[in-house]
């Protein structure tokens, strides 16, 4: 009998001891990786002072590096919305011969590295590269300008919206749609108003996870940019940049401004998550 | 602080359109950054004195070798201002530059030179004067690796002159010593900048090794760690080659403005500017202006010592070659 009652009445004690061991290695653990390394950033982007630091922020470099960031999550994230609701649509509704090949080739920019995005970019549309000589006969510049840096971009965030949303609706299924449809709803109407408010929470936390990644791409881009100062670098180009020019605070700097815009994305998809709980 | 928003919301607006003006693009090695941005404004300056007309020049900085890549891949070039000649001829083959651009500006089209030199911690602790002293026990060197850096390429030929010279042109000897200079070496970077940051910033190394130039500008720099330069009593010419871009100036009309800033860098005010960033000159003024940023060393050139860059090539860079064999710890 005492053989059966010892785990029972050890397990009381065990259950209250291995929670707190495994919550205070995972504390100590986010703070060592993420916490004083963050703070760090913040700490060394203001050691030189306000002044200095807001003198940094505005050189016209950096400024331009934010606006170029911006410009490609706002041209990126749409296209990405579009994308990623047809796609899903298409492989949640329809049942096609390929429909698990395509699920695996849309997901292919989740495993391969950036870098091979822009590589394979350059092949294609390089001087040398497939397309290059009749871009090069039309003059359009694709490479080291804004439309090769939003391609890889495009490229590298691909996946997310469509994998936010795809699980959402295949788990809804057609019925509520179907309904409408023989309630006598035009197609336009089916998606406004049944299929985009059934899943407009995992449309949003797919479009914001798409924003981060967008803002901080660097492989990708850093093959296909040129590297033109003041005009192809990216925040996260610019920040490598200032911290080989041995500009540290400056480096620091600019990478406070890139937290920040990942913390409010953070937030807002804190948000969402409540939400859609 | 109102004026500088302002100021900052021009910026942004300009970057948008071009306007209808000069414009070049000087994609540009990758510690030449601070050189550039001193002789830019200065050459605009000269520009609109001369012409009436303003020009915007605009920089790319990377590993010479990338850079060339990017430029064969359509980044439009107007001028190169490279540390390889092997990179520009790159782009010779490629048609974008002229076959004879050597002959195009003077001095085998290299405007300035400079040489692999040392940079120690203060006091010079480990007490390093010479390539010797290097391959000690206990020395750690940090240069960047030569399989990427064209900085590097030429500190392993320095070395390998060096070792050549001191052991009356014995190869095996000199393979040996290279050896034993790239066993003391504990971590190999991309780049030049790089390997600076690895040495002043993360304070790895004894010795950092790079072109004189860069030794110069760290030691200004970072003055209060109080590194100290060191000039070997040999090293090897490294030449810093220029060209136009023929395809690329051609077609954005750019040709005169891309090679008035070349000159540029050959006349009295951009030789000044050059010696003034520690890169060495062939302006006697400048040069006896900054005489003291340039100790004595005795230079030795690739054509007389390895026969020329395409012989280095077979024989040292390709694979397989004397580099492969000697560069074990990579």
């Amino acid at each position: 009998m005492s053989v059966v009652a010892a785990p029972g009445a050890m397990a009381p004690r065990e259950s209250r001891l291995v929670p707190r061991l495994l919550i205070g290695a995972a504390v100590a653990l986010s703070m060592i990786f993420v916490v004083v390394p963050m703070a760090f950033i913040f700490s060394r982007a203001f050691a030189a002072g306000w002044q200095a630091f807001s003198q940094n922020i505005l050189s016209p470099d950096t400024l331009h590096a934010i606006y170029l960031t911006m410009l490609v999550a706002v041209i990126v994230v749409p296209l990405n919305i579009a994308f990623g609701i047809a796609a899903a649509w298409v492989v949640a509704r329809f049942s096609f011969p390929g429909r698990k090949t395509l699920l695996t080739l849309i997901e292919i920019p989740f495993s391969i590295s950036p870098i091979i995005a822009g590589i394979c970019y350059l092949l294609l549309y390089g001087r040398q590269g497939l397309l290059g000589p009749y871009l090069l006969a039309n003059d359009v510049q694709i490479l080291f300008a804004l439309p090769g840096i939003v391609l890889v971009t495009m490229f590298v965030t691909s996946p997310f919206v469509m994998r936010e949303v795809l699980p959402l609706m295949q788990a809804q299924g057609s019925e509520q749609e179907q309904a409408a449809l023989t309630l006598g709803a035009s197609g336009w109407q089916v998606f406004r108003r049944v299929t985009l408010p059934n899943i407009r929470w995992a449309l949003l936390y797919g479009a914001i996870l798409c924003g981060a990644r967008a803002i901080g791409e660097f492989g990708g881009v850093s093959v296909v940019s040129g590297n033109i100062r003041g005009q192809t670098n990216t925040l996260p180009l610019q920040i490598d940049l200032l911290f080989h020019d041995l500009n540290v605070a400056g480096s620091f700097a600019a990478a406070t401004t890139l937290t920040l815009l990942a913390l409010v994305v953070l937030i807002g998809k804190t948000i969402m998550e409540s939400r859609r709980a | 602080m109102k004026s500088r928003i302002f100021a900052a919301a021009i910026a942004l607006s300009l970057a948008g359109p071009v306007l209808a003006q000069d414009k070049i693009l000087n994609v540009s090695y990758d510690v030449a950054r601070e050189l550039f941005e001193a002789i830019n404004p200065e050459f605009a300056a000269k520009w609109k004195a001369d012409t009436g007309r303003d020009v915007t020049i605009d920089q790319s900085h990377g590993g010479s070798s990338k850079q060339a890549r990017s430029i064969l891949e359509g980044l439009g070039a107007d001028v190169v201002t490279f540390n390889q000649v092997t990179d520009i001829d790159v782009l010779a083959d490629g048609g974008l530059v002229d076959p004879n651009w050597r002959d195009a500006f003077g001095n085998n089209a290299s405007p300035y030179y400079s040489l692999p030199a040392f940079l120690v911690r203060k006091d010079n602790p480990k007490g390093i004067e010479d390539w010797d002293d290097l391959v000690a026990e206990g020395v750690q060197v940090v240069f960047p690796n030569p399989k990427t850096s064209g900085n590097a390429r030429y500190t392993y030929l320095a070395a390998y002159a060096y070792a050549l010279d001191a052991n009356a042109g014995d190869q095996a000897k000199a393979q040996e010593f290279v050896k034993a200079l790239f066993a003391n070496v504990p971590v190999f970077d991309q780049g030049g900048r790089a390997s600076t940051v690895t040495f002043a910033e993360k304070g790895i190394g004894d010795v950092l090794i790079t072109f004189e130039a860069e030794t110069g500008g760290i030691a200004k720099e970072y003055a209060d760690q109080g590194f100290v330069r060191v000039t070997p009593s040999l090293s090897l010419y490294s030449e810093f080659p220029v060209a136009i871009v023929a395809e690329n100036a051609k077609k954005a009309g750019s040709e005169e403005v891309s090679k008035a800033y070349l000159d540029f860098l050959y006349a009295p005010e951009g030789q000044k500017i050059l010696a003034a960033h520690f890169y060495r000159v062939h302006d006697e003024a400048a040069k006896a202006e900054f005489a003291a940023n340039f100790p004595e060393v005795k230079l030795v050139n690739v054509d007389d010592v390895f026969g020329g860059w395409d012989q280095i090539r077979t024989e040292h860079f390709a694979e397989g070659a004397i580099l492969d064999q000697v560069f074990v710890n990579q």
